[in-house]
């Protein structure tokens, strides 16, 4: 523990006592900088309204939600279109297969290394899903480009290997590690008291783990899914690579799709910026924004009131 | 003398029931089937990452590092890339560090729980949910176009920051929450002020948990494409040849080359592109962000192996 007080004399001191005198401007910046956040988040709502400008008001939203005539440039051949349907489907499809992948695995992992493993193995496990929490997206579409494509056309029979399985299986192991260590938290958060409970009824470990712990936690680990849910709506990169980026509603697993995040990182770069195309990938922004922030934002109530439950 | 078979042992009233053996062997059951489900997790990984390493190994070179891009990354070496990644990333860690920092000390030292705190707690959560293009199509409108910074590494850079000033703020706060409360009731009593209690007490003692906060947002800052897709990435850059001028090839004004970006291209089909080429480029990509992750992990092992309460 650093002392309260260097000795002084030294150049340490002074600098404490500049230190000292500077208590209010830096409690000052302090709170600036506490607002931060709240600022960053108003001011990307701001942004992308503005991105999107008129193309609010001129866009015709029952066409955009319910056509999958995805049509951006009028290029004389046909008038533009902005139908999103089949993007809306291929990235729930996309990220739901990804998901019946990864809750299970990932609520199996949660319960081992809270309940089942030792010390050391717990150790070990942490590290590795750590790891596999590090990779980054581009990276993970890399393996699904050049490691997965191959084995899915190989076996999967697949024409094309960039398809929706492709992007399911990359998806699924991207957000595996979010839902492990958020349902390891809610796990830890059951009381010890709630498993010595248990345990002096005559219950043993799996028994405390199903009657006892997934009871308590419910709320934490249905945060914990909902916010892999997020995590796999919003991901780009991988998916872009992986999945193929074909604006059709998938028929089979192995059918190449596209998704809305993927569509903006893919024709953003060439549309110009204030022409409809934009606007309208503006458009779709705020729409993924408003998707993530109320999962988010439902997730935070649903933890919260399982703390006062308690 | 034959003495009679025990044919009936007296009855144990401790040994299990055949209800408890099956209890048991369920929990013994549930055991195993987590275990294989925990470990079919890192299988993979540890495969693909074996995997990548085998068909890098043959570009693996000082020279492959050091050399120029050339042919869209056919050929050559991944310089431009490297230094443009360690470049931005130092930017935007100029940048979250002091504000993330700051705002998670607010948040865990001097916030009281008003309704505004919440609305600043939900803003962080919001924040850690946006998609990653969500904060690429923010940049683009606020950075690039409104602040006029043009696409440069100083788009790129802000952009990252907002990105990352969640993780940030959520590390420091949990670190300073787990610094006792009575080390800064103690400290109170000396006659500390707020301040001083913070700046000589609790950051002293949080700094390993803040420290790992930093790091993941090196990692991730390191790897993330999409923000940066939009906002100033650029497929090739003409690099100086001479050597001092190697090491800060971009200004803040430029556009730049990035890792994460310069693999986006190689996914692209580049023609007459090796396999240990591309290999090559997302192998040191991963390595960088594994080591920049495992120094997390062992700066947060060893700092805790020193902590006293």
């Amino acid at each position: 523990m650093a002392s309260p007080r260097p000795s002084s004399g030294s150049w340490r001191a002074s600098l404490s006592r500049l230190g000292d005198r500077a208590e209010t401007p830096i409690q000052a910046v302090i709170y600036m900088f506490g607002w931060s956040s709240i600022i960053c988040v108003i001011a990307i709502f701001v942004f992308l309204f503005l991105g999107a400008g008129p193309m609010l008001f001129k866009l015709n939203w029952v066409e955009f939600f319910t056509s999958t005539n995805w049509h951006p440039k009028d290029d004389g051949a046909a008038p533009a279109s902005y139908g999103v349907l089949a993007m809306v489907i291929g990235n729930l499809a996309v990220a739901s297969l990804a998901m019946c992948l990864a809750i299970p695995a990932g609520l199996a992992a949660a319960v081992y290394i809270s309940e089942f493993a030792g010390s050391k193995s717990r150790e070990w496990l942490k590290i590795a899903i750590e790891t596999l929490a590090a990779i980054p997206s581009i990276v993970w579409g890399f393996i699904g480009v050049t490691i997965i494509s191959p084995l899915l056309i190989k076996y999967a029979g697949a024409s094309m290997g960039q398809n929706l399985l492709n992007g399911a299986i990359i998806l699924g192991l991207m957000s595996v590690p979010l839902v492990v260590s958020l349902a390891e938290d809610a796990l830890r958060a059951v009381p010890d008291s709630y498993r010595e409970a248990a345990l002096a009824l005559g219950a043993n470990r799996w028994e405390i783990v199903y009657r006892v712990l997934f009871p308590a936690a419910k709320n934490g680990l249905l945060a914990a899914c909902m916010l892999g849910v997020g995590r796999a709506i919003g991901e780009t990169m991988a998916v872009l690579l992986a999945t193929g980026n074909k604006n059709q509603i998938p028929t089979s697993l192995i059918d190449p799709i596209s998704t809305l995040t993927a569509t903006i990182a893919s024709e953003m770069g060439d549309a110009v910026q204030g022409q409809p195309h934009a606007q309208v990938l503006f458009i779709i922004g705020l729409l993924l924004l408003v998707i993530t922030c109320s999962i988010n934002i439902i997730a935070s109530i649903v933890i919260r009131g399982s703390k006062e439950n308690r | 003398m034959n003495t009679p078979a025990v044919t009936n042992q007296p009855h144990n009233p401790f040994a299990s029931t055949d209800f408890e053996h099956v209890k048991e062997r369920r929990a013994a059951t549930a055991k195993w089937v987590t275990l294989a489900l925990s470990v079919l997790l890192v299988i993979p990984m540890v495969w693909i990452i074996s995997l990548m390493a085998i068909k890098a190994a043959p570009v693996l070179s000082w020279d492959y590092l050091t050399q120029d891009v050339s042919r869209m990354g056919a050929a050559g070496g991944i310089w431009g890339p490297l230094i443009g990644t360690f470049w931005l990333t130092l930017v935007c860690l100029l940048l979250v560090a002091p504000i993330g920092i700051g705002a998670g000390i607010y948040l865990n030292e001097y916030a009281k729980d008003t309704a505004f705190t919440r609305a600043i707690l939900i803003a962080v959560t919001s924040l850690a949910g946006v998609p990653s293009i969500v904060h690429a199509l923010f940049g683009l409108g606020a950075f690039v176009g409104a602040m006029r910074l043009g696409l440069s590494l100083a788009s790129a850079a802000l952009t990252l920051a907002v990105m990352t000033l969640p993780i940030i703020i959520a590390s420091t706060r949990e670190a300073l929450a787990s610094v006792p409360r009575n080390f800064r009731e103690a400290c109170w009593n000396l006659g500390a002020s707020k301040w001083q209690t913070i700046r000589t007490i609790v950051l002293p003692n949080a700094i390993s948990g803040i420290l790992t906060g930093v790091i993941l947002v090196v990692a991730r800052a390191a790897g993330e494409t999409a923000p940066i897709m939009l906002t100033g990435a650029a497929a090739y850059f003409k690099l100086s040849p001479h050597f001092p001028e190697r090491l800060a090839p971009y200004a803040l004004g430029d556009q730049f080359m990035a890792m994460s970006y310069h693999l986006n291209l190689i996914c692209r089909d580049v023609p007459n592109m090796s396999e240990a080429m591309k290999f090559g480029s997302a192998f040191v990509l991963l390595l960088l962000i594994l080591l920049i992750n495992s120094v997390s992990i062992a700066v947060r092992v060893t700092l805790r192996r020193r902590k006293r309460w």
